[in-house]
């Protein structure tokens, strides 16, 4: 899979926020690509740059303080940084398209779920009123909604929360795009709506053939759908591997954390493992050294002096840790 | 929809029972009566005036006066006025046309000038221009009225004669004439224009702020996903949003309209209601003041009614069943 071209390619993105005249970075240096029909998962706990990465994909960022300072976003070879509105409004949901974490309020509460729907095809399409129409309430069946034709003309206050997810997936998959960006799409869903929304997702992805980026910080969503997994900690890629080595060969001690976090069905345990401490906020980002470093169980003095840069343990793996750079003699002690 | 409009209509009844007998009660408390202000206490007999008290029932126990005045109402008669010398259901249907027409221009002006500006400033919040919007507005909400009317008399009318200064009609033109229509127009449009820019600033306030919240919102998001073009995003998702805020106000407008504005009126000698109930008090012509609070009250519960009726035309989370 390695070998074929990247659909999207992230280099070196840095997304800023602009609070009291400083620019703080909320993603910063992250770089990854997403192969064509590939899923590929970003994890990280709350406030790592999930979700400002995704929005800086599809330039959704708030417009009056959030800025891409520095980096590329490349899909098919085309950079989407430079992109104005107007040539931005051609790429999304047509080749790009996003559902977000929260369907309670991602629909507009005063407009009927047929005019929402059919607003992305009118956009995209030339086709007829009548057609469109048509094609709406064929992708809500889609997605599994079986009253289409009343659904429509209903708001989405009269949905439930599933509902109104499906309702987002069919939007997203009107045009039959290359790229589904998922932010968290099942975190405020119930756990059995969750699974299906997963179901739904995958099912869609054969059926358009697309590539999803995933966004969630659910290890358990992760086993489930990933080929590929980026961990995310305070704005920059920690770790990147298949989602094998993830689970199996975890080398990073924030990935290794993670997954020492989740719950096992086999063990009786009293306490559940947490990682103490929390992700440091955009204002006391350490300026050097590594950003997990007062979090980590393996910090060594090097840790808050030099920034670890991220490298290729091996093929397909990278890892952005003291302890497996080559470049740090002696420090390539194997802790697992 | 129709079950629960007749509902809120007959909940009205009792609460208007309830108004009038505060407003009969209210204008009994003001000092003096319909004869204070007619006969010079110095020359007149101090028995006829007690003969007259008798005569027009003003001596009667209240509950009697009350009920008297209480049975001309559901016949659609409110009294006498004293000092017109005419019955109030004619006076106050003289003076109403001319009130709405004023009262629907200045809230015409109102609208226009606060979706322009509102839209426009919601829409680039921060600006030059936004701030220019928003001094002048405030700038129109702290000038008193009267202050205002004078300035607009003492500019439009005297400096430039564009607009005449006082009055509701020319003198010499022909009702129902089309000379006698724009003739109308010309006198109320200054005292609109007046009426509407000192309202527009809470208006467009109101419009900008909602707009700077709504385009915050996710479901906006949502629609930049979509490739939706900005303008439409504004125009469809965000402003219909919007617009829920100022149906409230518009409840209130309707209030307005037929009340009028009491110191434009009176400032540019408008013949409508509002002069009519501010001369009212001062000559305790009660009749009149009495069926024009009512009206009002009226104009207020059916005001709010039509708002409520109209949160559920555009949002449809608040439709009745």
């Amino acid at each position: 899979m390695s070998n074929q071209e990247a659909l999207l390619e992230i280099n070196s993105l840095h997304t800023g926020f602009e609070i009291e005249g400083k620019t703080y970075h909320a993603v910063k240096d992250v770089s990854f690509d997403v192969k064509p029909k590939e899923v590929v998962c970003v994890v990280g706990e709350s406030g790592c740059g999930k979700s400002v990465m995704s929005l800086s994909i599809m330039n959704l960022l708030p417009k009056h303080n959030g800025k891409i300072d520095k980096g590329e976003i490349l899909y098919k070879g085309r950079n989407l940084v430079n992109l104005n509105d107007k040539e931005m409004n051609k790429i999304r949901g047509k080749d790009i398209s996003m559902i977000f974490q929260e369907p309670m309020t991602a629909l507009n509460p005063v407009l009927t779920i047929g005019f929402q729907m059919d607003e992305v095809l009118i956009n995209h399409t030339s086709m007829k009123r009548e057609e469109i129409r048509k094609k709406s309430i064929s992708l809500l069946k889609q997605v599994g909604i079986s009253r289409g034709e009343q659904i429509v003309h209903e708001y989405p206050h009269q949905l439930s929360g599933g509902m109104r997810q499906r309702v987002m997936i069919a939007m997203a998959i009107a045009c039959q795009p290359q790229l589904l960006i998922a932010d968290e799409p099942t975190t405020a869903l119930d756990v059995t709506v969750q699974a299906q929304i997963l179901e739904l997702i995958t099912k869609i992805q054969d059926e358009v053939g697309m590539a999803v980026l995933l966004i969630t910080h659910d290890l358990g969503v992760v086993a489930e759908m990933a080929d590929r997994v980026v961990v995310m900690y305070a704005g920059q890629v920690v770790e990147e591997s298949d989602v094998d080595r993830i689970f199996y060969d975890a080398q990073h001690p924030y990935t290794k954390a993670l997954l020492t976090s989740i719950p096992r069905m086999e063990e009786e345990r009293e306490v559940l493992n947490t990682i103490s401490g929390i992700v440091p906020s955009l204002k006391n980002m350490p300026k050097v050294g590594c950003r997990f470093v007062d979090r980590c169980p393996d910090a060594m003095p090097e840790c808050s002096k030099v920034d670890p840069q991220l490298g290729e343990t091996e093929k397909g793996h990278s890892v952005r840790c003291l302890l497996y750079d080559a470049s740090h003699p002696g420090k390539k002690t194997e802790v697992r | 929809m129709l079950l629960y409009s007749l509902r809120r209509i007959l909940i009205m009844f009792p609460i208007l029972i309830m108004i009038s007998v505060v407003v009969f009660a209210l204008a009994l408390a003001m000092p003096g009566d319909a004869l204070s202000g007619q006969i010079d206490p110095q020359n007149a007999n101090p028995e006829y005036i007690e003969e007259m008290r008798e005569q027009l029932g003003l001596n009667d126990p209240v509950h009697v006066q009350y009920g008297r005045w209480m049975a001309g109402v559901v016949q659609w008669d409110f009294g006498r006025s004293t000092v017109h010398k005419m019955g109030v259901t004619d006076l106050i249907g003289e003076r109403l046309p001319n009130t709405i027409l004023l009262s629907v221009m200045s809230l015409i002006i109102t609208y226009v000038l606060a979706f322009i500006m509102g839209r426009y400033a919601g829409r680039h919040p921060y600006t030059i221009g936004d701030y220019s919007i928003q001094g002048i507005n405030y700038l129109m909400l702290a000038i008193p009225s009267f202050v205002a009317a004078l300035f607009a008399i003492f500019i439009f009318s005297f400096q430039f004669g564009l607009f005449p200064s006082s009055g509701s009609v020319g003198s010499g033109v022909t009702p129902g004439t089309l000379d006698f229509w724009i003739s109308k127009l010309h006198h109320t449009f200054l005292p609109a224009l007046v009426l509407g820019a000192l309202t527009t600033a809470s208006y467009t306030q109101f419009l900008r702020n909602d707009i700077i919240e709504s385009s915050q919102k996710d479901y906006v998001r949502t629609a930049r996903a979509k490739g939706t073009p900005e303008n439409e995003i504004y125009n469809k998702h965000i402003l219909r949003n919007s617009i829920i805020p100022i149906v409230t106000l518009f409840g209130f407008d309707i209030a307005s309209i037929i009340g009028g504005a009491v110191i434009v009126e009176t400032v540019f000698s408008y013949r409508g209601i509002g002069e009519l109930l501010i001369s009212s008090i001062e000559r305790r012509d009660s009749a009149v003041v009495i069926a024009i609070t009512l009206m009002l009250s009226i104009a207020t519960l059916v005001g709010n009614l039509l708002a409520d009726l109209l949160y559920g035309v555009i949002d449809p989370r608040i439709r009745v069943e």
